[in-house]
C-alpha cells in the first residue's frame, strides 16, 4: 500500500507534472478567487434581458463585444463553465491524490515511533509509577478507551508502546468537503442547459426569436418529452390549458413539450387589509392518459405541485385576455358624430378605418384596480382610486405607434370630473395626460358637442360674423374691407386653435404679425379667440343657465381641445364594461440533478463540521521498566486547535498520573 | 489582567446545574409544542426541538447565556401579558412604552450597545478592568434588550392581525437587530472562553455602526413599521435560513474587527513593543487563532445557510440555484472565505496578510448583505433601501 512513495522520484514525467499542477493548492486558491470575481459580472449586469434593452444601453459597438463575451448570460458562457470545469478538475486531482493517505490516516494507529520523536513533540511529559509494567499498561489502555480513543499495544524491545487516536473522522471531513464540490457541480451540470447549447451548436435545434403562436413554431425549435432537465414558463389563462412550456434562451425561446396537459381553473390574489398581496394561488387540473382521473391541485408560492418529476410552481400572473367593451368617441369630425361601440380583448389586435386613415388597435394591458398617486398631483403621497385601466397602442399604416393608458372612472380634480388618458410615443418617455371634462350627466356628450361646433365651419363663420358686427358697432367702424378681414381673422384663429392649440396661435402671432403691432395685437388676438370660443360654446346654452359651472366647463373644454393635437389619436376610447380574465404564470421545471446536488450539500455540511469541530488527536505512551522502576512517557498531538489541546493534555496527564499511583 | 488574556477557559459547571438547564430547555420545548400543537406543523415542531437542543449545548457551561435566556423569557412573557389583545397599550402602558414594547426595547438596545463600546474602549485606555467589565455587562444588557424586542415584535405582529403575524426576520430593519444581537452573543461567547475583554471595543464598534444604520433607517425611512409578509416569504424556511445566515455575517464581522485589532497591535509592536496597547491586548498568536476559529465557525454556518437558501429557492422560485444577485454574492462570500481557510490551513499563512484579508472579507460580506439590496435588482428584493 505504501509502495506509491516510489513514484516520488526527483524527475516527473509530463503527465505527472500536469497532474501535480492541477492538484496544486495555488491553482485551487486562484480558481476560487477567479470564480468569485467572474461571478460579480453577472450581478452588476442584469442577466437575460431582452437584447434590444442591451443594445439601447451599450450602443451597437459594445453590445456586440459583450454579446461575444457571453455577458448577457455569463453563468452559461463557455469561459465561465471552463473556470468551473477547471475547479472540478483541480478538486478531483486533490481528492484522488489525498484520499489514500487520508483513509490510512483515518484508521492507522502509528506504532513506528521512537522515544526520541515522542520527546520532540510539543506536548510530552514523563513520570514514574509504582505499579508494575503490565498493570500500568492495562490501566492506561482502559482509561484511553473510556475517553473514546482507539488503542493499540505494541511490544518493543525495551518498552511497551500504546498508540491511541480519537477523531480520525476529521480526515473524512476533508474527503467529504472536496467530494461535495465535485458532486454539486456534476448535479448542477445535469440540470444545466449545456446539452441544449451543444444540440444548437450541432444544428439540431434553433432558438426561435419571433413572436409566434405555439402551433406555428417550427419543429427545430421544439423539444420533445425526455429525461432532460429544463426550466420553462407558461402563462395559462383561466379556463384554458397547455401542454408545453417556453424555455428562454438568449434572445429567444424553445418550446418544451410536456407529457401531460395543465388546465388552469382559477387564479386568485388575496390581499391584506392594507392592500398588499397576501397570496397568489392557482387551481389547476393535470390531464394525463396515465391517470385514472384528472388530478386536481391548488398551487401557491412556496407550495408547488410535483408530478412525474416535473415541478409546477406559481411564478407570476398576467392578464388572460380580459373582455373589454369600449366606446370610441370621435375626436376627428371625419369619423362621425356619435360614439362607436367596440368589443375587444386584451392582447387582441383589431383594424379600424377612422377617418381617412387605417388604424390598428392593440390592447396591451388591463388592470381592474388602480389605487395610485395622481401622476399630475404635486403630492405623490396622496392616493386615489382611478378604477380599472386599459393600456393600448394605436398603430398607423406606417407602423408608428402611440401608447395610451386610459382609466375607466373619471377622476376628480379641483372638484371637477375628468376622464384621464395618458399618452406617450415611446416606453422611455413619461406619460403626458389628457383631461376630458365630464358633463352633468357624467358623459363626454357635452364636450363632444362643443368640439363638433368648434369644427363646424358654417357655425364658426356665422358666429364670427355676429361678433364682428358687434365689435365694429362698438368702435363705429363700418368699412367693407375691415368687416371681411376681421371675420376672416376670427374664423382663422378658431381653425388654427382647433388644428394646433394655443401653441400654434401664439406661433402665428410671433411669426406673422409685424413686430411693431405684436405688442398690442397679440393679446387682442388671444382675447378675440377666447371670446369666439365662448360664443361658440354658449351659442347652444340658454343665457339664463350660464353660471360658474358652465364657465369652468368651458375653460376645461378649451384646455382639452387645445391639447388634442398633441394627443395624436382620432378617437377617445372609453372603457364602459369588462370581464376580467386572469392568466396564471407557471414555471415548470425538471431537474434530475437535484438529488445529486442535495447529496453533495449533505456531504459539504457533514464534511465542514467534521473538519472544523472534530480534531484528530493522537496520543502515545511508552511504558519502560528500568532499574529505578517503571517510567511513563506520554506524548500527544492534535491536527486542529492546538490551544484547545493544551488544557486537554494537562487534564489527561493529571488523570493518568492519579491512575497509576505515581511517585512524583 | 494581561496574564490571563488569551488563556482558554474550559471551566465546566456543576453537573446539577447542567442537568437543571437541560431539563428546563426540554420542558420549555414540550410546553411550547403542547400549547401550539394545533397550529404547528412538523417543520415548526422540528425547529422548536432543534432550538431547544442548541440552547442546551450553549447554556450548559455558560451561565451568562442562561441568565440572558431567563431574562428574555421572563420579560418577553411579561410584555405579552401586559399587551393582552390590545396593541395600543404599547403607547399608553408605562412598562411597554418605556421599556418592553419592541421599539422601546430596540432603543434601549441601541443606547446600551453604544455605551458598551465606550466602556470597553475606556477600560482599554485607562487599563481599568472594572470599566471593561462594565462593558461586558452593558453588552449582555444590550443583547438581552434586543432579543426581548425581537420577541415582543413577534407578538406585536400577531396583534396587528393574525394573518400579518410572522417572525421578525423578514426585512432589513429586523435583520439588522438580529445581526447586532447575534454578533454580540458570539463575541460574548469568545470573550468568556478566551478571556479577551480587550477586544470588546473593536467588535462592539461594528455593532455600533449597525445600530447607527438601524436608527437612521428607522427614523428617516420609517422602516420600523411592521409589514405583512409578501407571499414568497411565507415559509418555515425563513425561520432557519435567515438566523443561520446571520451567524455567518456576525462571525465574519467579528473576524474582521479582530483583524483590525491584530493589524493595530502588530503595527504598534514594531514601533513601541512595550507600549500600553501591546501590553493590554491579547498576543498576536491568540488573535490570529481566534480569527481562524471565528471564520471557521462563520464558514460552517454560512455554508448551512446558503444550502438552506437553495432548498427554499427550489420550493419558492422553482430552482435551487438561479444566479440571482443575492445568491451569487453569497457564493462570492463563500468562495472568499473558502480561499482564506485554504490559505490558512493548507498553506499555513498567518499574520498580517490574513488579517488584511479578514478585513477585506467584511466589505465583501457587507456588499452581499447590504450592497445587493441597494444597488442590484433581483429576486431577493425584500430589504430595499
Amino acid at each position: 500500500m505504501s509502495e506509491t512513495s516510489d513514484s516520488q522520484a526527483p524527475r516527473y514525467t509530463l503527465g505527472q507534472r500536469i497532474f501535480l499542477f492541477f492538484g496544486s493548492m495555488d491553482l485551487a486558491i486562484t480558481l476560487l478567487l477567479t470564480l468569485a470575481v467572474a461571478s460579480v459580472i453577472g450581478t452588476v449586469l442584469q442577466q437575460n434581458q431582452p437584447y434590444t434593452d442591451y443594445l439601447i444601453k451599450f450602443g451597437p459597438f459594445w453590445f456586440e463585444i459583450f454579446e461575444t463575451a457571453g455577458l448577457y448570460d455569463v453563468y452559461s458562457a463557455l469561459w465561465f463553465l471552463a473556470i468551473l470545469t477547471l475547479l472540478v478538475v483541480s478538486t478531483s486531482v486533490c481528492v484522488i491524490r489525498q484520499t489514500p493517505s487520508m483513509i490510512r490516516d483515518m484508521w492507522h494507529l502509528r506504532t513506528h515511533v521512537q522515544e526520541k520523536s515522542l520527546q520532540a513533540l510539543r506536548h510530552n511529559i514523563s513520570w514514574k509509577v509504582s505499579t508494575p509494567e503490565n498493570q500500568t499498561v492495562t490501566a492506561l489502555m482502559a482509561e484511553f478507551t473510556k475517553q473514546g480513543f482507539r488503542v493499540k499495544q505494541t511490544d518493543k524491545t525495551d518498552a511497551i508502546l500504546i498508540s491511541a487516536m480519537r477523531g480520525g473522522m476529521n480526515r473524512l471531513g476533508y474527503i467529504l468537503t472536496h467530494l461535495a464540490i465535485i458532486v454539486i457541480c456534476v448535479g448542477g451540470l445535469m440540470d444545466s442547459n449545456l446539452p441544449l447549447k451543444f444540440a444548437e451548436w450541432q444544428g439540431k435545434i434553433k432558438v426561435e426569436t419571433r413572436d409566434l403562436a405555439v402551433s406555428q413554431v417550427p419543429a427545430k425549435s421544439r423539444l420533445s418529452v425526455s429525461k432532460q432537465a429544463f426550466r420553462g414558463s407558461i402563462n395559462i389563462p383561466e379556463g384554458r390549458s397547455s401542454d408545453v412550456a417556453f424555455v428562454a434562451m438568449r434572445d429567444g425561446y424553445l418550446v418544451q413539450s410536456l407529457p401531460f396537459k395543465i388546465e388552469v381553473i382559477d387564479f386568485r390574489i388575496e390581499h391584506y387589509e392594507t392592500g398588499q398581496p397576501k397570496s397568489f394561488e392557482t387551481d389547476l387540473i393535470v390531464h394525463d392518459s396515465d391517470l385514472a382521473e384528472p388530478l386536481a391541485a391548488t398551487i401557491s408560492v412556496n407550495h408547488p405541485l410535483i408530478y412525474k418529476g416535473y415541478a409546477i410552481y406559481q411564478a407570476s400572473f398576467s392578464d388572460g385576455g380580459s373582455l373589454l367593451s369600449i366606446d370610441a368617441w370621435p375626436l376627428d369630425d371625419r369619423i362621425g358624430k356619435e360614439a362607436i361601440a367596440i368589443e375587444t380583448q386584451v392582447f387582441q389586435t383589431s383594424q379600424f378605418r377612422w377617418g381617412e386613415q387605417k388604424t390598428q388597435l392593440e390592447i396591451t394591458a388591463f388592470r381592474p384596480f388602480n389605487i395610485n398617486a395622481d401622476p399630475t398631483d404635486d403630492d405623490p403621497g396622496r392616493l386615489r382610486n382611478f378604477g380599472p385601466s386599459m393600456g393600448f397602442k394605436l398603430r398607423s399604416e406606417t407602423g408608428e405607434a402611440m401608447e395610451y393608458l386610459n382609466y375607466m372612472l373619471p377622476v376628480t380634480r379641483n372638484e371637477r370630473e375628468f376622464y384621464l388618458s395618458g399618452v406617450r410615443a415611446s416606453p422611455a418617455d413619461e406619460f403626458g395626460y389628457l383631461y376630458l371634462p365630464v358633463d352633468n350627466n357624467g358623459e363626454l356628450t357635452e364636450f363632444n358637442q362643443f368640439l363638433k361646433r368648434v369644427r363646424d365651419k358654417a357655425l364658426v363663420s356665422a358666429i364670427a360674423g355676429e361678433m364682428m358686427l358687434e365689435t365694429l358697432a362698438a368702435i363705429d367702424g363700418s368699412e367693407e374691407g375691415l368687416q371681411q378681414s376681421l371675420q376672416q381673422t376670427l374664423t382663422m384663429l378658431v381653425a388654427m386653435f382647433e388644428r394646433g392649440g394655443f401653441t400654434t396661435v401664439t406661433e402665428f402671432i410671433e411669426t406673422s404679425l409685424p413686430e411693431a403691432e405684436r405688442e398690442t395685437l397679440g393679446p387682442a388676438y388671444l382675447a378675440m379667440l377666447r371670446e369666439m370660443l365662448a360664443r361658440i360654446y354658449f351659442s347652444k346654452v340658454d343665457d339664463e343657465l350660464v353660471g360658474e359651472a358652465e364657465l369652468l366647463f368651458l375653460q376645461d373644454a378649451v384646455d382639452a381641445i387645445g391639447s388634442l393635437p398633441r394627443y395624436g389619436s382620432p378617437v377617445f376610447l372609453m372603457l364602459t364594461d369588462y370581464e376580467h380574465v386572469e392568466a396564471s404564470g407557471l414555471q415548470i421545471a425538471r431537474s434530475p440533478g437535484k438529488p445529486v446536488v442535495y447529496l453533495g450539500c449533505a456531504f459539504l455540511v457533514a464534511g465542514v463540521f467534521l473538519l472544523f469541530y472534530l480534531p484528530q488527536r493522537r496520543l502515545w505512551v511508552l511504558v519502560k521498566t528500568q532499574a529505578q522502576g517503571v517510567t511513563v512517557l506520554l506524548a500527544g498531538m492534535s491536527n486542529r486547535n492546538p490551544r484547545d489541546f493544551d488544557p486537554f493534555f494537562d487534564q489527561l496527564t493529571n488523570t493518568l498520573k492519579q491512575l497509576n499511583g505515581n511517585s512524583h | 489582567m494581561t496574564t490571563t488574556t488569551g488563556t482558554l477557559n474550559l471551566v465546566e459547571d456543576r453537573p446539577f446545574t447542567q442537568w437543571l438547564w437541560r431539563g428546563v430547555m426540554a420542558l420549555a420545548a414540550m410546553a411550547l409544542i403542547a400549547i401550539y400543537s394545533s397550529v404547528f406543523d412538523i417543520y415548526e415542531i422540528s425547529i422548536v426541538i432543534f432550538t431547544a437542543v442548541a440552547m442546551m449545548f450553549l447554556g450548559q457551561n455558560w451561565s451568562g447565556f442562561r441568565w440572558h435566556s431567563l431574562a428574555v423569557t421572563i420579560l418577553s412573557l411579561l410584555a405579552i401579558r401586559i399587551y393582552g389583545n390590545d396593541l395600543t397599550l404599547g403607547e399608553t402602558d408605562f412598562f411597554l412604552s418605556y421599556l418592553l414594547a419592541s421599539q422601546s426595547a430596540f432603543m434601549w438596545m441601541s443606547a446600551l450597545f453604544v455605551m458598551a463600546t465606550v466602556s470597553y474602549f475606556a477600560g482599554l485606555l485607562f487599563r481599568s478592568e472594572f470599566t471593561a467589565k462594565v462593558g461586558t455587562g452593558l453588552t449582555w444588557s444590550a443583547a438581552t434588550m434586543g432579543m426581548i424586542g425581537l420577541m415582543v415584535r413577534w407578538k406585536e405582529s400577531y396583534l396587528i392581525g393574525a394573518d400579518v403575524g410572522h417572525i421578525p426576520v423578514s426585512n432589513l430593519y429586523e435583520v439588522f437587530i438580529l445581526f447586532s444581537v447575534i454578533t454580540a452573543l458570539i463575541y460574548l461567547f469568545y470573550e468568556r472562553r478566551y478571556q479577551i475583554r480587550s477586544l470588546g471595543g473593536f467588535v462592539l464598534l461594528v455593532i455600533s455602526a449597525a445600530v447607527a444604520f438601524l436608527l437612521w433607517y428607522g427614523f428617516e425611512r420609517g422602516a420600523h413599521e411592521i409589514q405583512p409578509l409578501v407571499p414568497a416569504l411565507q415559509s418555515y424556511w425563513m425561520k432557519i435560513h435567515v438566523p443561520a445566515n446571520f451567524v455567518g455575517y456576525g462571525t465574519f464581522a467579528m473576524a474582521a474587527m479582530i483583524g483590525v485589532a491584530y493589524l493595530l497591535v502588530s503595527w504598534q509592536q514594531t514601533k513601541n513593543p512595550n507600549g500600553r496597547l501591546v501590553e493590554a491586548m491579547p498576543s498576536l498568536a491568540v488573535m490570529d487563532e481566534l480569527m481562524y476559529k471565528v471564520i471557521a465557525l462563520g464558514f460552517a454556518f454560512f455554508t448551512v445557510a446558503t444550502i438552506l437558501g437553495a432548498l427554499w429557492a427550489a420550493e419558492a422560485w422553482g430552482g435551487y440555484w438561479s444566479w440571482d444577485p443575492k445568491e451569487t454574492w453569497a457564493l462570492i462570500v463563500w468562495l472568499n472565505y473558502a480561499a482564506w481557510l485554504h490559505m490558512r490551513m493548507t498553506k499555513g499563512w498567518s499574520g498580517n496578510p490574513m488579517a488584511w484579508w479578514a478585513v477585506i472579507g467584511l466589505f465583501v460580506t457587507l456588499f452581499a448583505f447590504l450592497g445587493v439590496n441597494m444597488f442590484l435588482t433581483g429576486l431577493h428584493s425584500y430589504g430595499t433601501l
